[in-house]
């Protein structure tokens, strides 16, 4: 065997280290050195973090396969890769108070190391060009989850959101691994490419249902309607700093690799099967999560139909079906990653000061906490899609991408999700409302909150104001779209 | 980049957000405010001057003062900024009204906060004013739009959670039949194969737009601009939203910010898709022809002042998009008039308003009465605005409306010329309210005697009233230098237009 084909999984080995790492600290480093095990994680992520936008990984190469092509890296894809690092180096700093918490003393090592292993396992399922390996990807990016979600070990709903996320996620993968098994009596194989030459002009009943159940497993995890049933109760039974992780890089990583399979093994069947079915989950998903996310008054189950309904626009990327497409999605991720996690870093903040996770607790906020409210009103502003922040760009490139597929229909969906912003916009206005307009009592009194808490903040504010109006991001990802393999799965 | 004078249109605004942040105490901010608002009015004073020295030398270019840098490139997406004689004129009205507000809003609570949300709506409206490229026009549209929210939500009166949220709503509604009649303007931009692009005299030179794609793309745009035109039936955010905004927000929203649907929908609608221009006018001409007279009744049944000027407004607003739609280029002017003579009388009117219920503490004219005996300054103010809303000659709103309805009734066929007839009725029902108003609240007897002690104007109040009537008088009495402003450039375009068909 060529053992240098390992080279080509750099960024999956530098995880590993950090994960080996931080075992090893966690295992043998005294209790009294336990209290630095945040930072140090927190620190060895931003070095392989910082080790992505080295030249070697960003290089024009379009492509690296190892073993045989089950699994391929390129310049895009290390790209997202860093996109997620990126988040991951936010959602750890912003945890490092909850991690270094008395109550989590026990647990202070669980909680890196299961989210570095679900990390790799979403590093499987965005670089896997081979189904095993991308279910083993996905069970890895599945299953650790559950524990981390019932990390909060005394409060009952943790428990309960474990329990329900655990049993959609099997439940889920069974779905998904059954859709599989149609692929692979038709094809043969079950190599994307071989599959891709197999089945290139098949057209049957068997295969519209291999394609629902792949749709439908792959559903469960972006949550899309109506496979989201699971999503607000585990945000809101998740500790914070999960239910973060789990809404922004468990969301932006299964989007890319859904991307991946529908346009590298199902790419032949676009026009006339699946763009009808996920143009169906889109409404569905963009209108039913905005519309239950009117109804919560809870923040965490408010995000978490907030973050359905943005699933839907990530969605419109992967229907564009063009380069642009790919480069919008992954621009769309890297900002709602920034938006959202302005947001859950007040909320968290907000909770380990206090407790309190209601919407009526913000009110008056402003008052008392002006810049946390300014803070949170930017995270709504950009999820809303409100110019000059981020969100805005990420929202309009993305519909212009949609639109350059050019039909008609494509044009009517559109129109639904913008028609559908204004609905998001009232929702996200209502947590405005509450922080800066109500003249109700304050709930909240000044508080300062933590060091590392703050710091978390201000990367992600930096990052929703200057995301957008600094082009060069855009364009980066815009050229490394063009540059991918994806350009020739899209010839219609 | 800065070497192009017009940048500084949103530069200023931005550096007066940078020393907003210093500031320390009320008496700064004032300073803060009325530096910035003077600087941006000498600045577009300046650029006026220029403009006409560079016209009368020859320049024949549709836009001067054009610049343009490049954003994202692989959409083609540039900050693309010049101006004609119609964006100079915009901008001339909005310094002036951002002036006039400052001066409005002086003892404004939690003044930091509420300069802030004014200032970044003044810098959306200049960009919005300045670009000529869609994108960057887009963006700004919606800066300019967000902040109402707040001003209104915070410091507004009434029922004010309610009417922030119907106002925001409605107006990004129409920004979101907007943004895909952009998209999809941007996706016809040029002939096959040529590269896209989003600046608006590059498409109207391609002219590559399919006719029936111009079917889809006009009233997207159309629409999505009419909305914040108070087009009816998209109208009611408009009464509801300034009768609870506090006074400078109302002065700048009905002054400047539905001028940008009015702006918007001539510079993109109708200039780049002129044949659906020309084929579905008549569907927005009944529209606008009913919000014409509509609101001017619906003005007539009303008590409260505010009220009364917002539904003023639809109306006269109205008459602007309809002067638009008759396509010719004396009824244009005649819009670009109106528009200039609306937004300076409405400023005034929500500026006299928002005094007088600083001081009764009521907008209900029932409860009011003789306040000529009691602010003698402010009720002589009002009836000028009154006089210059009912079209007296010698004010701004007669020049206008004079203009409009020549120009319409240009039109031989029946349809456009009863559809004039119609609007005409707008005047006499306009003079109804108008008198109806300074009859009860200004003569007559004083109906609350606490109102006796009430006091005239201070001097900043009167710096605000005296800026906006000595351009409302202006206007009236040199109308042919702004038509000439106006007409230089207009031209062009309008033959544009009408060449098309």
């Amino acid at each position: 065997m060529d053992y240098s084909q390992f080279l080509a999984m750099k960024q999956e080995i530098a995880l590993l280290v950090v994960f080996l790492l931080v075992f090893l600290y966690d295992t043998f480093m005294p209790a009294r050195s336990q209290k630095g095990l945040p930072w140090t994680a927190t620190l060895l992520m931003l070095a392989i973090t910082a080790a992505g936008f080295c030249p070697c990984l960003l290089g024009t190469d379009t492509g690296l396969t190892a073993f045989g092509g089950m699994y391929e890296t390129s310049a895009i894809v290390s790209a997202i890769k860093t996109i997620l690092n990126i988040g991951v180096v936010i959602v750890l700093i912003q945890s490092v108070k909850w991690a270094g918490s008395e109550q989590m003393t026990m647990r202070r090592g669980e909680f890196y190391e299961l989210l570095l292993v679900t990390l790799f396992g979403m590093y499987l399922m965005i670089s896997g060009r081979h189904f095993l390996v991308f279910i083993i990807g996905l069970e890895c990016a599945s299953l650790p989850l559950a524990a981390m979600v019932a990390l909060d070990k005394n409060r009952y709903e943790s428990h309960e959101a474990a329990v329900k996320y655990i049993l959609t996620a099997v439940f889920s993968s069974a779905i998904f691994m059954m859709g599989l098994s149609f692929v692979y009596a038709l094809a043969g194989s079950l190599y994307f490419e071989g599959i891709y030459n197999a089945i290139y002009a098949e057209r049957s009943i068997m295969l519209v249902m291999a394609l629902a159940f792949v749709i439908a497993g792959i559903g469960f995890k972006l949550s899309l309607v109506p496979f989201h049933l699971w999503t607000a109760d585990v945000y809101q039974g998740a500790p914070t700093s999960v239910t973060s992780y789990l809404s922004v890089i468990s969301k932006g990583a299964t989007a890319f690799a859904f991307l991946v399979v529908m346009a590298q093994v199902f790419g032949s069947f676009y026009a006339d099967i699946w763009e009808w079915m996920l143009y169906a989950l889109i409404i569905l998903t963009i209108t039913v999560g905005n519309l239950f996310a009117i109804r919560q008054r809870d923040m965490k189950r408010f995000l978490a139909f907030s973050s359905i309904s943005q699933a839907g626009y990530i969605m419109l990327g992967v229907i564009a079906y063009n380069t642009m497409g790919v480069s919008a999605l992954m621009y769309y991720v890297l900002v709602y990653i920034f938006s959202n996690l302005a947001a859950f870093g007040v909320i968290g903040a907000i909770e380990n000061a206090t407790g309190r996770v209601s919407m009526l607790d913000y009110r008056g906020l402003y008052r008392t906490n002006p810049r946390l409210a300014f803070t949170m009103m930017l995270a709504m502003f950009s999820l809303a899609g409100i110019p000059p922040f981020a969100g805005f760009f990420s929202k309009f490139f993305i519909f212009t991408a949609a639109l350059g597929q050019g039909s008609v229909a494509i044009y009517v969906l559109v129109l639904i999700a913008l028609i559908n912003t204004i609905v998001s916009l009232y929702y996200y206005l209502l947590v405005v409302k509450a922080m800066f307009i109500s003249e109700d009592e304050c709930v909240i009194a000044p508080f300062r909150s933590a060091c590392s808490e703050r710091l978390g903040m201000w990367i992600a504010v930096a990052g929703i104001i200057l995301l957008g109006l600094a082009s060069p991001v855009y364009d980066t990802l815009l050229g490394l779209g063009a540059d991918s393999s994806f350009a020739m799965f899209f010839i219609r | 980049m800065f070497e192009n004078i017009l940048i500084y249109f949103v530069v200023i605004p931005l550096v007066m957000l940078g020393g907003l942040a210093l500031c320390r105490d009320i008496k700064q901010i004032r300073a803060v405010a009325v530096a910035g608002s003077v600087a941006l009015m000498g600045l577009s004073a300046w650029l006026l001057v220029q403009y006409l020295e560079l016209r009368a030398a020859g320049a024949t270019e549709p836009m001067l003062f054009t610049g343009e840098w490049m954003w994202f490139r692989p959409l083609n997406i540039h900050l693309a900024v010049g101006v004609d004689g119609i964006s100079i004129a915009m901008l001339l009205l909005s310094s002036i009204i951002v002036f006039a507000g400052s001066f409005a809003s002086w003892n404004i609570p939690q003044p930091k906060e509420f300069f802030l949300w004014l200032i970044l709506l003044s810098t959306g409206v200049f960009g919005f004013f300045i670009s000529v490229d869609m994108f960057t026009m887009f963006m700004f549209y919606e800066v300019a739009l967000i902040p109402m929210y707040l001003l209104i939500g915070v410091w507004g009166s009434g029922n004010k959670n309610y009417s922030a949220m119907k106002l925001t709503l409605m107006l990004m509604g129409g920004s979101a039949f907007l943004m895909l009649g952009l998209i999809g303007i941007y996706y016809h931009s040029a002939p096959e194969g040529g590269e896209l692009t989003w600046n608006l005299l590059e498409i109207v030179n391609n002219a590559s737009i399919p006719h029936g794609w111009q079917q889809f793309l006009f009233p997207m745009t159309f629409v999505g601009f009419g909305v914040l035109g108070a087009m009816f039936p998209f109208h009611t955010w408009s009464p509801d939203g300034h009768a609870s905004a506090p006074t400078a927000v109302s002065m700048l929203h009905a002054g400047v910010l539905m001028k940008l649907g009015g702006y918007g929908c001539f510079r993109v609608a109708i200039y780049t898709m002129p044949q659906a221009a020309h084929e579905l006018a008549w569907i927005f001409l009944i529209l606008t022809g009913i919000s014409v007279v509509y609101g001017a009744f619906c003005a007539c049944v009303k008590t409260d002042l505010k009220y009364i000027n917002a539904y003023s407004s639809v109306s006269h607003c109205g008459l602007v998009l309809f002067a638009i739609l008759m396509l010719n280029t004396t009824a244009m002017t005649g819009a670009i008039m109106q528009m200039l003579s609306h937004g300076l009388m409405t400023a005034l009117f929500f500026a006299l308003i928002g005094m007088i219920y600083g001081r009764t503490h009521t907008r209900d004219i029932t409860k009011m009465g003789g306040m000529m005996q009691i602010m003698p300054y402010l009720s002589v103010c009002y009836v000028i605005a009154g006089m210059a809303s009912l079209g007296l000659p010698g004010l701004s709103g007669f020049v206008a409306e004079m203009t409009i309805f020549v120009g319409s009734f240009q039109h031989a066929d029946m349809f456009h010329r009863a559809f004039t007839i119609v609007a005409c009725c707008s005047i006499v029902i306009t003079a109804v309210y108008i008198l109806r108003v300074v009859g009860k609240l200004l003569f007559g007897p004083v109906v609350d005697e606490h109102h006796r002690s009430l006091t005239d104007a201070t001097w900043w109040e009167r710096v605000s009233t005296v800026s906006l009537i000595v351009c409302v008088a202006a206007i009236g009495c040199f109308p042919n230098f702004f038509n000439n402003l106006i007409n230089f450039t207009f031209s062009p375009a309008i033959f544009h237009v009408l060449g098309m068909n």
